[in-house]
């Protein structure tokens, strides 16, 4: 019994590590593989060597500031939306598959935990939109809502292919029975799920709820302090989860030469948060009619397109 | 190139080339305050004045277009050397001030310096918390001569400097008239005379100059 709480104290704590580590090092990765992709050199002072702790004093300065809240905000819903905005996050790294066995929370329905969690990290920008009473924000808030509804389902539908493929909706499960050749034909899926789930994270090029050149900064506007940072560190988090979940789900996870596995799903992670900085920096972001053409006349086709596939190419193996 | 050319694809992976093309290159950035910038010959940072070479001539402060040269002097009177000589007078300089909160940097009262008392420094960092700094006195602007650069040399193909090519149209001078030499007194006049257009003659493409 005593064993088995240390075990479970332990794991929450790794998660936490993770947690609190891998959205810094995502975040630091961005400040200078962004900089150098413009020609500049970002952060080169803080910590001394080439800026290596600017994320540590930009954290310091957050806590530093004061938080305001706005007269006419609901001021409970106010203060509880950042953390609504972050914890799914947390919760979804509990479920993916580091190593063969080594996951914080073994679930059957892993997939399907991950998918409806992530979701949740858009109510807690609804509820920032809606509680700071100002009307950026408020547009904001409904352009992320209108995204959601668009890319939840090329999301669900891409990442229902591999669980179909697999034969389960556990993620060590889907890894274990994930192949080399699966890159090829889960091709699709892997494309479509990754950008649906940029646009769920509303990174850029899908920053439309964000959109600083038209909305000040949508549903971020009326936060300051140790809040704005919370929001801003569940967006590098989620940058870490679509990352993960899609290595997991894509790429078959720790699965790979060599190294240990769970080397190779931070490798694959590390990676894909690279992608994702990449596209941000190289693209301008979508028009409101874009983005949506994108969801319904792109993605959803495609990902439709991807279970008919996999439906068939499944059948055939397993007569 | 147009979108439709390539494709939708194409374009988005140019994009994707060009920004990993850019990070795989040296950034742009110059670390000014860690690293001293590779600045141009004859950049314009500061006004040196060489304070032995001032003849408190004024000229500096006639031509400085927007009056931010201040020359103060006094007469101090030379003894005569000779016995019976008329003793004679020189300006001495008290104050040279520029004021560089004013001064727009044409470098005119450089130009206008016929006795090389004033030079352009490429130092430039002297900005000041209070603008009543910004006016060097003569031991400040003493000071900067000690940053001014040696000139470039020329760019090739360029004329002589006029000091040159005097010296050596003289040497050359004289150099005919050595050769020249069973010394006919009567003649000397004369030949001096040839020897001087055979000195322009090799000089040909400098004649503008002589």
């Amino acid at each position: 019994m005593m064993a088995e709480l240390l075990v479970i104290v332990l794991k929450v704590l790794v998660v936490l590590a993770a947690f609190l580590l891998l959205p810094l090092l995502v975040g630091q990765l961005e400040h200078k593989a962004m900089a150098h992709m413009q020609s500049r050199l970002g952060p080169m002072y803080a910590g001394g060597f080439h800026g290596w702790a600017q994320l540590v004093a930009d954290g310091v300065k957050f806590v530093q500031k004061g938080e305001v809240v706005p007269a006419a905000a609901d001021r409970a819903v106010y203060q509880l939306a950042p953390a609504v905005a972050l914890l799914p996050y947390l919760l979804v790294l509990a479920v993916v598959p580091v190593g063969p066995g080594a996951v914080a929370s073994t679930l059957d329905l892993g997939l399907f935990f991950a998918l409806a969690v992530t979701g949740i990290g858009v109510v807690g920008m609804l509820m920032a939109a809606w509680a700071s009473a100002n009307k950026y924000s408020l547009i904001g808030g409904l352009r992320g809502a209108a995204q959601l509804l668009a890319y939840e389902l090329p999301l669900v539908l891409a990442a229902v292919s591999p669980a179909m493929a697999a034969g389960t909706l556990s993620l060590t499960g889907i890894v274990q029975a994930w192949r080399p050749w699966w890159l090829l034909w889960q091709l699709p899926a892997a494309v479509v799920f990754f950008v649906a789930g940029l646009a769920e994270i509303r990174r850029p090029p899908f920053d439309m709820p964000i959109a600083d050149s038209e909305l000040v900064f949508g549903y971020l506007t009326e936060y300051s302090g140790l809040r704005f940072a919370l929001f801003i560190l569940a967006e590098y988090a989620g940058i870490v989860v679509i990352s993960a979940l899609t290595a997991v789900l894509f790429l078959g996870g720790w699965k790979g030469p060599l190294l240990p596995g769970p080397v190779w799903t931070l490798i694959k992670v590390i990676a894909l948060s690279f992608v994702v900085i990449w596209l941000r920096v190289t693209y301008p972001r979508l028009r409101e009619d874009q983005l949506q053409k994108l969801a319904w006349l792109g993605l959803v086709p495609v990902a439709l397109a991807q279970l008919a596939l996999t439906g068939v190419v499944a059948v055939a193996v397993a007569s | 190139m147009s979108p439709g050319r390539a494709g939708a694809g194409g374009g988005l992976a140019r994009g994707l080339a060009i920004t990993l093309r850019t990070m795989s290159r040296r950034s742009a950035t110059r670390q000014y305050p860690d690293v001293p910038p590779d600045l141009p010959p004859r950049s314009r940072g500061v006004i040196a004045l060489f304070e032995e070479n001032c003849t408190v001539c004024m000229l500096c402060a006639r031509e400085c277009p927007d009056w931010c040269i201040y020359i103060d002097s006094h007469k101090e009177t030379v003894p005569a050397r000779e016995e019976g000589a008329r003793a004679r007078q020189r300006n001495v300089l008290d104050r040279f001030a520029i004021d560089f909160a004013l001064c727009m940097y044409c470098g005119i009262c450089i130009e206008a310096c016929p006795f090389d008392a004033l030079f352009w420094s490429p130092e430039f960092e002297y900005a000041e918390y209070d603008i009543r700094e910004l006016t060097h006195e003569k031991d400040r602007l003493r000071e900067w001569m000690w940053t001014v650069p040696a000139p470039p040399p020329l760019d090739p193909g360029a004329e002589t400097p006029k000091e040159l090519a005097a010296a050596h149209k003289a040497a050359e001078k004289l150099a005919a008239a050595a050769q020249a030499a069973p010394p006919r007194a009567q003649d000397a006049h004369a030949q001096a005379r040839d020897a001087h257009a055979q000195a322009r003659d090799a000089q040909e493409p400098q004649e503008g100059n002589a």
